[in-house]
């Protein structure tokens, strides 16, 4: 990790989880999984966040939230769809309010399935997604020498 | 009068970890007014009934919350069974409190700790959610699942757990009762706590019971009403007394939930004495032909299914009621003339649950 010299922060926003994967989520930072004591931070401003973390699926209502917080986190910025709802819509892909998953409204890096998605995947999604992070640093770099 | 200013709270907010929108009208730091608007987690499923079997639909029924999974599952089942007239097994019964009282413990911990990070106290939140692990880990060994759990069906449940697991589960949690306590003493003893919570959010008696309240919510306003009490599953079989407080502010609030836990265990170690040998779920034929209301008591509160069948495999018609949208009216009550910085703490002190409430 060489271009990831600070620690990686985290926001969470539930699209319209049923609450499962909201609770593993923070379940990640608590001590029995408890990513925090590698630095990463859940925040509440997208502004100080570089992985986007979604649960749940796109509806009428959430469609401009997701939006908004994608496009205030700064570049580079990795998302990660978190639970089968946020891949594809899951059980619910057939209700009337479910447009389907994430990256019918933004790009999409790490796709976590599993209904609830468990600690261990996610962060293993997570993983996964620094890794891709780096990449975007790594881009970014380059392109200003 | 001085200028009001409108604040939007939400629905990407620190302290939610569900999208609710308030817009609160503030006359400097107080807050006058308090407009909810919902609708972001909404995804429509109780109009699957058409379009999935009715043994089928326990799994979308489950995934109405994934805090409440289990009761919600139940209650679905005990409304086709109250169509359909089916008594179900004693010992399914008793595993079904015991998961449900399982979930509640789960719960309650999850939402001290929330509230605790509310409060901006990060290590009592770290250990309300490092205790509640020891609750799931038994959710996962007897039925698979830690948070959705998918072992309850129409005609019993689907999985047995074997009496030394059951003997093993009692002693687990009387293991933990102390570190419980001394969990439950920091947010019932700590002057920081207390300062932070006590008169904040007081809702009244009279009120509690105007607007509707429910659970926990109407239990710290001093109504003894728990749905538990009306017998459903085994809960007939089994001694308790809700737990009720009467000040009615955040501190009630957090008191009677604190103080539910150890109900809790109390209803589990009886269950597990009391279970009785035999079969744990019956064969079902036929489809539902009627309507049934079916009531439980959610960690947080009351919940309704309505569910009408018309004698195919699918339903007509499910309705649910849940306990947070009949706490949201009470909510915007007590927002009014408290002070912008205790907004936090009395949202969650409702323990608002979105995806339940706008399923």
């Amino acid at each position: 990790m060489t271009y990831l010299a600070r620690s990686p922060w985290v926001i969470h926003y539930d699209a319209s989880s049923c609450n499962g994967c909201d609770i593993e989520v923070l379940a990640c930072l608590t001590p029995l999984y408890d990513i925090e004591r590698f630095g990463i931070i859940n925040t509440g401003n997208p502004k100080h966040a570089d992985v986007f973390l979604v649960t749940g699926s796109i509806n009428e209502q959430n469609k401009e939230v997701i939006k908004n917080i994608y496009n205030q986190i700064p570049e580079p910025k990795v998302v990660v769809a978190i639970g089968i709802c946020a891949t594809s819509g899951g059980v619910f892909r057939e209700c009337y309010n479910v447009m389907g998953g994430i990256d019918t409204m933004i790009p999409v890096d790490v796709y976590v399935p599993g209904c609830a998605a468990r600690p261990e995947m996610i962060i293993d999604g997570v993983v996964k997604a620094l890794g891709i992070l780096e990449e975007k640093w790594a881009k970014m770099e380059a392109g200003k020498k | 009068m001085s200028k009001q200013v409108v604040i939007p709270f939400g629905p990407q907010h620190p302290v939610l970890p569900e999208p609710l929108h308030l817009d609160l009208v503030l006359e400097d730091e107080k807050v006058v007014d308090a407009i909810p608007t919902i609708g972001y987690v909404h995804r429509g499923l109780e109009k699957l009934v058409e379009k999935r079997e009715y043994p089928q639909y326990v799994y979308i029924a489950e995934r109405i919350c994934g805090i409440c999974s289990f009761i919600h599952g139940m209650t679905y089942c005990q409304g086709i069974e109250g169509i359909m007239n089916l008594e179900i097994p004693k010992r399914a019964d008793y595993l079904r409190t015991i998961w449900s009282e399982y979930s509640r413990m789960h719960s309650h911990l999850l939402w001290l700790g929330l509230f605790a990070d509310a409060m901006g106290f990060e290590s009592l939140f770290m250990n309300a959610w490092r205790l509640r692990e020891h609750i799931l880990d038994d959710l996962e060994a007897t039925t698979g699942g830690r948070v959705i759990q998918g072992s309850c069906k129409v005609g019993g449940v689907r999985r047995d757990i074997s009496s030394e697991k059951l003997d093993e589960m009692a002693s687990g949690l009387d293991s933990m009762q102390g570190e419980l306590h001394d969990l439950v003493n920091v947010f019932l003893r700590d002057s920081s706590v207390r300062h932070r919570l006590k008169g904040t959010g007081i809702l009244s008696k009279d009120d509690a019971y105007l607007q509707g309240a429910v659970g926990p919510t109407i239990r710290a306003s001093g109504h003894s009403y728990d749905t538990r009490k009306i017998g459903y599953a085994a809960y007939g079989d089994l001694s308790f007394e809700p737990v009720v407080a009467s000040a009615g502010d955040s501190y009630a609030r957090c008191e009677v939930r604190a103080k539910e836990m150890f109900t809790s265990i109390d209803i589990v170690k009886q269950a597990v004495k009391k279970i009785p040998d035999g079969p744990i779920d019956m064969k079902v034929t036929g489809a539902p032909d009627g309507e049934y209301f079916a009531r439980s008591e959610q960690p947080r509160g009351e919940v309704i299914h309505y569910i009408k069948g018309n004698g195919t495999k699918f339903l007509a018609r499910h309705r649910v009621r849940t306990p947070t949208l009949a706490n949201i009216t009470p909510l915007v009550t007590i927002l009014k003339g408290c002070e912008l910085a205790d907004v936090p703490i009395i949202v969650l002190s409702i323990d608002p649950c979105i995806g339940c409430a706008e399923r």
